[in-house]
């Protein structure tokens, strides 16, 4: 398990990283090719192969792509509501593209917002979701319960005059637990999701079925404890009529008692935090 | 004269003389605006001059009307070819090099129509404005469309624009309707404009109606049968055109335009709740559309948000204050407003509430929004209010009194202090607002609309929320009256009665009787159950547009709102045994 990291980063977490920025910058290919007309299944299909093309054969879960108001879940119902559809993208339009690739045992869940020219609605939510990052860090190092750190997200995305769309989530999770994946030369998928992921899910979900935690981070009981060490996909996710935006990266929790050590962003050299940067 | 400041010309053209004038700098853009049947160029006299300041504004009688000479004969003098020639002489003689924008209400729209699509204007017109006159053309070819498949739908259509048209074929008979215009109607015209139509006198209709009336009627002999049968096939404008439909014109159909859009390819439509004679009752709202529509098509604006909200066409360009905007109910009705293309003033207590309305309306389709900081339980914050926003933005057109607060407890739990807050918010806010923003619609005299957010509480009693049903059963009944009060002058009243949405109000609600610890858990408790039954605030703003757009009085809006004021009305005892059981908290 991950232990306290002093200087650098230890060659597991290096391989995490790395992954994660594959993945990243899969995104940002993708998104520069997109064009007017290109369907969701397109712009998931061209994620998939990005990644093939560079040694991925495992998934966490496969590339969705959401183009419009489907970037915000408007009248999700159902998890199949997720998958790539034949919505085409037009000038203007917000899309998401998410991603969880695995890279050599190592995995990596992301979420990219762009929209196809401008579209000032969805850079204002991107912008505004900087401060869930903080947040989130913040009261993660303070140890505070997982699901009270949930209501002061919400909180703050109503305060924002937002709608809290990771709610559409399967058990409104707004994060997961990520682990190593053992590579096996054939990977079957279940739903989308990678068999061999999902194994590990479940027996995270068993551990800490007995040890009183949860693999998912939601707003329900079962996340009623403080942050388990070990890595957290998170993915705050804004809706605001029609239009929606989202990160996704990966949080370490480790058990140092230093708080600065006790949880942090893998990586803070991710396309959202260079453009907060940027934009200061 | 009603025209003040105007330079007037005379125009020859085809053996007539046509009586011009001109407001406003010769170098802006020329707007040129033609008037109706039985009218003369007067009947612009309050859009002109508003429109002046922007731009070079034309007026002209048209052949026969006001100072203008008539044909001779008359019988064939009228036709929209020799019209045609007369607009072409106006406009080369006011804008020789630069294409004008044209306006015209009534035959005045119905002549620029055809201005608009015959080929020998091209590159003569660079937009228009047409308001309640279709081009004969493309009515010609709406009723053969409805004649040859005559479904039921189309078959009612074609009867009530047939019913409307009444006085078409009164004006067809001879001789008759210029004895009547110079005779008894001639008389009795301005009277009934006022009292049938609600248009303000002033100096308008002039006191050559009856002349105008009775060579007017040639508008109709020479033109109507002849294009009604043959209308012709190639009536495609050529500019871009504002279609602006009153909806409760008494001689036209709003289905006469459902299928415009085949023959204008740039339309931009707007509805507008009046009567025929808009460029008399509704002067400010047609200024800024025009306005709106001209420096749009002069390229003078950077492409902003387009508003595509549901109610774009109704909404655009006016003036929206919600009150309550920071949150819930209010910040959703304020963003509505604001993608169907409204001016939203944002009026919160929270400052910093307010300022984030204010701004997210401007993205998603607002022109201008603007954040105000009051409490509207303040008499004196509220006046000033009142003043700065008149000054500042203008007359409000739609007014959502919505800020309010939570108050729940027995009676005898309930102080005086504890009545006299929620009483202040929820009854003399909504007083305050009516009272204030309500006198300046009223005084204005172009209609407007009031909507008090009341609730299903109102008329459904409880014995947990007996100060808060008061104040809301205030709000409806208050709203009920200023309704029957303001009916007169256009000025719509609607009372909105919620039920169970999910907003913060439960999480601030004061619950009375209880120690502080307590009330949070009541807070949270409440907040929760709102939260599983999870009724979006989105929804109840849809239904406040809707409820302005259609005028609705009492407008209950989640199904148990809907319930229970069916129950108040049909089973008030049921209701009644309702009230007495406890409330899950």
């Amino acid at each position: 398990m991950t232990t306290a990291v002093t200087r650098g980063l230890s060659p597991e977490l290096r391989g995490f990283r790395q992954v994660q920025r594959l993945a990243y910058e899969c995104a940002e290919a993708v998104a520069a090719r997109l064009e007017p007309g290109i369907t969701e299944r397109e712009a998931a299909r061209m994620q998939r192969e990005w990644l093939r093309e560079r040694g991925v054969r495992d998934w966490f879960h496969l590339p969705f792509a959401w183009f419009g108001d489907r970037t915000a879940f408007v009248n999700f119902r159902i998890p199949l509501q997720f998958f790539p559809t034949n919505r085409r993208l037009a000038p203007g339009m917000p899309f998401i593209l998410d991603m969880a690739p695995v890279y050599d045992g190592y995995t990596a869940d992301i979420g990219y917002s762009g929209s196809l020219g401008i579209n000032p609605v969805q850079d204002k939510l991107m912008a505004d979701l900087e401060v869930h990052r903080e947040l989130i860090l913040r009261e993660v190092r303070e140890r505070r319960p997982l699901r009270e750190i949930y209501e002061d997200v919400d909180r703050l995305m109503v305060r924002q005059g937002y709608a809290n769309r990771h709610r559409a989530y399967p058990f409104g999770v707004i994060a997961h637990k990520v682990d190593r994946v053992r590579q096996r030369r054939w990977s079957a998928h279940l739903f989308g999701f990678g068999t061999q992921s999902l194994k590990g899910l479940a027996s995270d979900a068993l551990h800490g079925h007995r040890e009183g935690w949860s693999p998912l981070w939601s707003p329900y009981r079962f996340s009623d404890h403080p942050p388990q060490p070990g890595l957290w996909a998170v993915e705050p996710h804004l809706g605001f009529r029609g239009t929606g935006a989202k990160f996704e990266e990966i949080l370490v929790v480790t058990d140092s008692a230093d708080p600065e050590q006790s949880a942090f962003w893998l990586d803070d050299d991710l396309p959202h935090v260079r453009r907060w940067a940027e934009e200061r | 004269m009603a025209l003040q400041g105007a330079r007037e010309r005379r125009v020859r053209t085809g053996g007539i003389e046509l009586c011009v004038a001109e407001l406003g700098e010769v170098g802006q853009p020329t707007v040129i605006l033609v008037h109706g049947y039985p009218d003369s160029k007067e009947v612009w006299s309050e859009v002109a001059p508003r429109l002046a300041d922007r731009f070079h504004v034309v007026l002209y009688d048209v052949r026969g009307h006001g100072r203008s000479t008539a044909p001779k004969p008359l019988r064939g003098g009228f036709t929209l070819e020799k019209l045609t020639d007369d607009f072409l002489a106006v406009a080369d003689a006011v804008s020789p090099d630069r294409p004008v924008h044209l306006v015209g209400h009534d035959w005045g729209s119905v002549q620029a129509w055809e201005f608009t699509t015959v080929k020998r204007t091209e590159g003569r017109i660079a937009s228009f404005t047409s308001m309640s006159g279709p081009s004969l053309d493309h009515f010609g070819h709406w009723i053969s469309r409805r004649l040859k498949r005559p479904t039921p739908r189309r078959v009612g259509q074609l009867l009530g624009q047939g019913a409307k048209s009444w006085y078409v074929y009164a004006l067809h008979t001879p001789v008759l309707p210029e004895l009547a215009w110079r005779g008894p109607l001639g008389k009795h015209w301005p009277r009934i404009l006022e009292r049938v139509e609600r248009v303000p006198g002033g100096g308008y209709p002039t006191s050559s109606l009856p002349t105008d009336a009775a060579h007017g009627a040639w508008l109709y002999r020479d033109n109507v049968r002849a294009r009604l049968r043959r209308p012709r096939a190639d009536a495609y404008a050529h500019a871009p055109v504002q279609l602006i439909t009153p909806l409760g014109d008494a001689f036209l159909s709003e289905r006469l335009y459902d299928e415009l859009e085949l023959w204008v390819p740039q339309l931009t439509r707007r509805t507008l709740p009046a009567k025929h004679w808009i460029p008399r009752s509704r002067p400010d709202q047609l200024v800024g559309w025009i306005t709106e529509f001209v420096t749009s098509v002069e390229g003078g604006r950077p492409e902003g948000v387009t508003a595509t909200g549901k109610y774009a066409d109704r909404f655009g360009g006016q003036l929206v204050l919600v009150t309550g905007a920071g949150s819930g109910i209010g910040r959703a009705t304020a963003y509505a407003f604001a993608e169907a293309g409204a001016r939203v003033v944002a009026v919160d207590r929270d400052a910093e509430a307010a300022a984030r309305t204010a701004e997210m309306s401007r993205l998603i389709g607002a022109p201008e929004a603007w954040a105000e900081t009051v409490d509207v339980s303040d008499e004196q914050a509220m006046e000033k209010l009142a003043v700065k926003v008149a000054e500042e933005y203008g007359v409000v057109d739609v007014l959502v009194n919505n800020a309010g607060i939570g108050l729940s407890g027995s009676f005898f739990d309930t102080t005086p202090e504890d009545w006299k807050k929620v009483l202040d918010v929820n009854l003399w806010g909504v007083i305050h607002g009516c009272r204030l923003f309500g006198k300046q619609m009223a005084e204005r005299g172009q209609g407007g609309h009031i909507v008090n957010t009341a609730s299903a509480a109102a008329y459904q009693p409880s014995k947990a929320l007996p100060a808060y049903s008061t104040s809301k059963a205030a709000v409806l009944m208050l709203s009920e009256c200023l309704r029957a009060e303001l009916a007169g002058q256009g000025i719509g009243v609607t009372a909105i009665c919620p039920g169970l949405v999910n907003t913060n109000i439960t999480s601030t609600a004061h619950f009375a009787g209880v120690d502080a610890e307590e009330e949070k858990r009541r807070q949270k408790k409440s907040a929760r159950l709102y939260g599983l039954r999870n009724y979006p605030p989105e929804k109840v703003a849809d239904a406040i547009l809707r409820a302005v757009v259609r005028g609705e009085a009492v407008v209950p809006v989640t199904p148990e709102a809907h319930g229970a004021y069916l129950m108040s009305r049909f089973t008030p005892r049921a209701l009644r045994r309702i009230a007495r059981l406890e409330p899950p908290l």
